[in-house]
């Protein structure tokens, strides 16, 4: 799990274009779209969904799950090891 | 000292070009990359003007051209506040936003990538201006075969006469399909 939450950070640097953060600026439960945390936007979630299909192979079916599975490094990296194939 | 007097005593202030690594401020060297390929030279001068801003990283080529290009011009000039409908952004170009257009073709073949498709206009550079300094003014983007400078400086000079208008940044903001760039800004005032 930490070995995941590690990529999740890395991925999300990667993909979002969080040029300002390390992996290690970003705590596990830190809020993703909170300017105390990471103040991603609504583009943001659309590119976090394709990722966990792109790189999970995890389809999110329904979208009104998507705000508690993106709270967190935390909770996103549960809802992978739960669901990825 | 304005560089400038236009037909109905509008003023342009301020003169900026940025091409081949280099940026120029009323004629004289403002900043130099170490290179000139548009990704590293852009990033060099986002360092360079010191900012933090981490909304920047998220933009495309041409968005990131006219932001800078913007925030070197509205540098030290204290008369633009934001947060005011007194600033228009009048811009044209020639390959509109087909560097984009490109980048976001080629993320269709896998799955198309949203973060890319929202800058797939090229008036998407009026809105980041228009964030970054709450401007709630004129705005416009041409596309034209060449740059028309007195075209632009008319079409300004009308908003000057007719609206609320009081400062403009006007000029050519062009990224073509081979990544080669070109920003003629200008800063004017009523």
């Amino acid at each position: 799990m930490s070995e995941l939450k590690e990529e999740l950070k890395a991925k999300l640097i990667e993909q979002l274009n969080l040029e300002d953060f390390e992996v290690s600026d970003i705590d596990d439960n830190d809020p993703l779209f909170d300017d105390e945390g990471l103040a991603l936007d609504s583009i943001d979630a659309l590119e976090i969904i394709v990722l966990l299909e792109k790189e999970y192979g995890i389809k999110l079916d329904d979208p009104k799950k998507g705000k508690d599975i993106m709270q967190s490094v935390q909770t996103l990296a549960d809802f992978i090891e739960k669901n990825r194939k | 000292m304005p560089l400038f007097t236009l037909k109905n005593m509008s003023k342009i202030i301020k003169e900026l070009v940025i091409e081949q690594g280099t940026v120029l401020l009323n004629g004289e060297t403002f900043f130099k990359g170490e290179s000139t390929e548009i990704g590293p030279f852009l990033k060099s001068l986002y360092k360079h003007l010191e900012l933090k801003y981490g909304k920047y990283f998220k933009m495309d080529l041409l968005s990131k051209l006219g932001f800078l290009g913007a925030e070197i011009l509205i540098d030290g000039a204290n008369e633009i506040v934001p947060e005011t409908d007194e600033v228009a952004l009048v811009f044209a170009n020639a390959s509109s936003s087909l560097n984009t257009d490109a980048n976001y073709q080629e993320s269709i073949a896998d799955i198309p990538s949203p973060a890319v498709f929202v800058y797939t206009l090229p008036n998407i550079v009026i809105g980041e201006i228009s964030i970054r300094h709450k401007f709630y003014g004129e705005h416009m983007f041409f596309i034209q075969t060449e740059y028309n400078k007195e075209e632009l400086l008319k079409y300004t000079e009308s908003l000057f006469a007719e609206t609320n208008t009081k400062y403009a940044i006007v000029g050519w903001l062009e990224v073509d399909m081979n990544n080669e760039y070109n920003a003629q800004l200008m800063l004017c005032s009523k």
